[in-house]
Parts: structure tokens; sequence; C-alpha cells
């Protein structure tokens, strides 16, 4: 059996706002979120700057009882889930929630929790973690909240693969739904990494701006950390259509491999396979894609990367391609990023617009390729949406117009 | 400008450096280049994090950006021990 899948719903908290609606309009102004750091130390760290989703106020969500179990990033997975799913109108029987998915990613999981726990017996000499420390800190705990709230069934797990986790989510969740393992899901990721003990790890791997996210740009300094969460509801094309459902745009294929090259530094033959492989999934020639939306996370090495994949695979149609980095605004969300770049790319499908890279300040001749500068309409079939993750894991979504 | 570098802190930047690497310590001389030595850009991470270390200094991205050899890396830690042992007068 294979099913055409189509996205019916979204919904998304980050450094842009509190919903899919709010998110969209900051990314159409090409307004970054990227700002100094709040609500926790950050004393003697080499950069200040990050994207936080600060407008989130879990109380407004939660009764105090729902969230003692709940993580930060739990509790961003469940929010933008709920949004995703009043999107989309979606109701399921009791039978039919034994065959609704839930697929989530995740790089770090509760760090918030576990950071408070390991900092209460390690430093203030406490003898006891909370009893709903592990709870709180498995990387799937997102994923379960979701499973116990909505009685949904069917398959459910999670994906950890540091910055790929979400577009490998999406991209499990969509061959589940096409191969008929599950008649729908819920599926994207979430991150909250803000902890003084996480931002000294990421200040010695030295890839961090002490400025801002500036993708494909010269004078690009780095990446920037960003939270959030987004979810998105997939269902087939026909269950779709029969039930008068607003279709924001098709997932077309999905493509997943390996460098097997390097630790940190990524390949462009990696890259360029592996959105090959999303192509050929989708059934699409490179000629239909019009944007790319790409991983692009203002680092020296992953632009410079990226950009020669992409030169690569679309060399016939550069010049009527755009490249999109949506990092320049919700930083680099870590297991969430590709979910909130997916939002992004299904938005700018289903509105027929491409957004602007936020922060650019000039060309820089390692990273040739069309990158859209300001908001364009813009009639394309299709897009990519990139992952790239350390360890040299990569996974591509190839998404196309609903044709609505 | 270049630091003078003393020989007893080239001496802890060169074992270092071995020491980090897993070398035999007269492989590594002021004169060896990164590709000589098979070092790369995580293996410069690692380094760096040792010599801080070592030095009880702190590098900042931006210079570490800018080493391109051995002497340079030796220079630039020898200027951030100079400059925590006197530290530069603060602008007016």
């Amino acid at each position: 059996m294979t099913r055409r899948v189509v996205i019916t719903g979204i919904g998304c908290i980050s450094a842009l706002g509190n919903t899919a609606a709010e998110f969209w309009a900051a990314c159409l102004a090409g307004k970054s979120g990227i700002g100094p750091l709040s609500g926790f130390d950050m004393t003697g760290i080499r950069f200040q700057n990050g994207a936080q989703a600060r407008g989130f106020d879990a109380s407004r969500h939660f009764d105090d009882k729902q969230l003692i179990p709940l993580d930060r990033f739990a509790q961003l997975a469940v929010v933008a889930a709920r949004e995703a799913l009043a999107h989309s109108g979606l109701e399921l029987t009791p039978e039919q929630r034994t065959r609704a998915a839930i697929v989530t990613g995740s790089c770090y999981g509760g760090k918030t929790s576990e950071d408070a726990g390991f900092s209460a017996i390690y430093r203030d000499g406490q003898s006891r973690v909370h009893p709903m420390t592990i709870p709180r800190l498995m990387a799937n705990a997102g994923a379960s909240a979701l499973t116990l709230e909505l009685s949904w069934q069917g398959p459910v797990w999670t994906v950890s693969t540091a910055c790929s986790s979400a577009n490998h989510a999406i991209g499990q969740a969509f061959w589940l739904v096409r191969h008929g393992l599950a008649d729908v899901a819920l599926t994207g990721g979430s991150e909250a990494p803000f902890t003084y003990g996480s931002m000294k790890a990421w200040e010695a791997l030295r890839v961090v701006s002490p400025d801002t996210c500036r993708p494909f740009s010269k004078g690009r300094t780095g990446m920037v950390i960003g939270e959030g969460a987004a979810m998105l509801v997939l269902e087939p094309l026909d269950h779709a259509v029969a039930r008068g459902a607003k279709i924001l745009a098709e997932i077309a294929g999905f493509g997943m491999g390996a460098d097997a090259h390097h630790l940190t530094q990524p390949s462009a033959e990696g890259a360029a396979r592996t959105i090959r492989l999303a192509l050929a999934d989708a059934g699409l020639a490179p000629e239909a894609v019009g944007v790319v939306n790409a991983h692009g996370t203002g680092t020296a090495a992953n632009d410079v990367t990226e950009s020669a994949a992409i030169r690569e695979v679309f060399a016939a149609n550069l010049s009527s391609l755009l490249v999109s980095a949506t990092k320049s605004m919700h930083g680099h969300a870590l297991g969430a990023s590709g979910a909130l770049e997916a939002v992004a790319t299904v938005l700018g499908l289903h509105h027929q617009c491409v957004v602007p890279v936020a922060n650019f300040q000039a060309p820089d001749p390692e990273c040739d390729v069309p990158v859209c500068l300001e908001q364009r309409p813009f009639a394309h079939e299709a897009a990519i949406s990139n992952s790239f993750a350390f360890g040299g894991l990569n996974a591509v979504l190839a998404l196309r117009h609903s044709g609505q | 400008m270049s630091e003078s570098v003393s020989p007893d802190v080239l001496e802890r930047v060169l074992r270092t450096l071995a020491d980090t690497q897993k070398l035999p310590l007269e492989k590594v001389t002021a004169d060896s280049t990164f590709e000589d030595l098979g070092i790369d850009s995580l293996d410069g991470i690692n380094i760096l994090f040792a010599l801080e270390n070592e030095f009880d200094i702190n590098i900042p991205d931006e210079s570490a950006r800018l080493v391109r050899d051995i002497r340079q890396l030796a220079e630039g830690v020898q200027k951030l021990i100079n400059e925590k042992a006197a530290p530069p007068a603060p602008a007016a």
C-alpha cells in the first residue's frame, strides 16, 4: 500500500512567537528572535545571545499537577501539538486512535530537569533528586505526554539524531502513513537546551556566534542556539479530502543517509547524496524544486559545504532557485530545528512565497548560492528542507504544493 | 606584532600538543604545521581546551581562528600569559 501524505495542521512555539501564525509573520518580516539570553546563569560564557521562546508561559497551558512530570521541552512539544491538532480539525474515534502514530525528535531531552537535579546533589550538597527526574529527562517525554493526553495508541517513539532529529522523525512518520503502518501521525520536534552546563559545553565547541546567526553571509561567526517546538499533522490525501480538511502541503519524499566522513566536519558529497535520495523518493526532478530551506547554521563549515551540495544537485536550475535559512530568525533549536524549518517550508509552499535570510551582510564567494534576501512571492511546485547533524547524519524532506 | 615566546612556554605548548594528539614529543616542533601532524578542526578544539587548562588562560574564539601554525599558537599563548600577569590598562 502506498498513499500520498499531506500536512493538515501545524503548530509551533519559538523565539518568533507562541503560535504558527506569529512564527510566520516574523519569518515574512525577516525579524530575528535572537537576543540576550536571560532567566538562567550565563556568567563568564563567551556568547550571551540565543533564541529563547520568551513568550511561552507554561501556566497558561497546564495546571500545577500536570507540570510535575513535564520538563520544558515536553511542555513545548505538547502545546505545539495541541495547536497542530486544533488547526487540522482532526478528531479520531477510539478505533482510529489505535492506528495513530506520534514520532518526535529531540537532541537533549529534559536537559533543564537533569541540570537542576545534578546541581542539587553535586553542588548544593543535597542528598536526593526529584523523583520525576527520569521521566522528565527521557528524550521521549514529549511523545509520552502526547500519547497520554490524546489516547493515541499506534506507534509512538522518539528519534535523537542531534540537529537532524526532527527531520528524521518527520520522515519516518511520513513513511509510516505512506505505507499504511499508521493512518495519521503527529510529528515534529522539541528542544529546551538552555542551562548553564549545556551552554558551557557549546562554548567549548567554539561554534557559537558571539553576535548573531548570518547564514551564507560573509562575516558569519557561527550558530546561535535556540529553543522551541513544532508539530505537524500528517494524514493520507484521500482521508484529508474526504473529511474536507484544508491541505497545507504534501510531503512528497524523504531521504536519509550518513557522511561516514568526520564527527563535526560536514561533507558536500553526503549532503548532495541525501538531497538526491529525497528527490528520488518524491519522484521529483531537481528542476521541480524552487526553494531550498537550508540547514544554514551560519557556521564556517556548514554553509560552504551545503552551498557546494546545493550547487551540485541543482546545477541545472540554480538561476531559478532560492535558498532560505530560517535559523537566522529562530536560531538553531537543535532537535526541534527541522520541525520549525518544515513549518516555514510548508507555509512558504502554501502561501507561494519565500522568506528572507535575516542578518545577511554581504555575499561570500565560498557560499555561491542564490540566497533569498527579501520576502518574495514565488510560484514553486516543490521545496526541500535540509537537516545535517554532527556525526554526519543527514535527513532531507521534499515537500510539494498541495494544489489547493 | 609577534610575541617573544619563552623557552618554558614553548616547551609546555609542544608537550600539551603532543599529549593531546597522542604523538611522540620529538615529532612536535615549533616549525611543524598542523597538516604535518594530522591536526584537523576537531583536534584543534581539544588542543585549545588542553592549553587553557595547562596555562589557566582563556583563548578567545576570534584569536583561535587566526592561528595557522604552531609558532603562532605558542605566541598567542605567551601573549595571554603576559596579559594575565599585567592586565592591559582599561580604556578611558
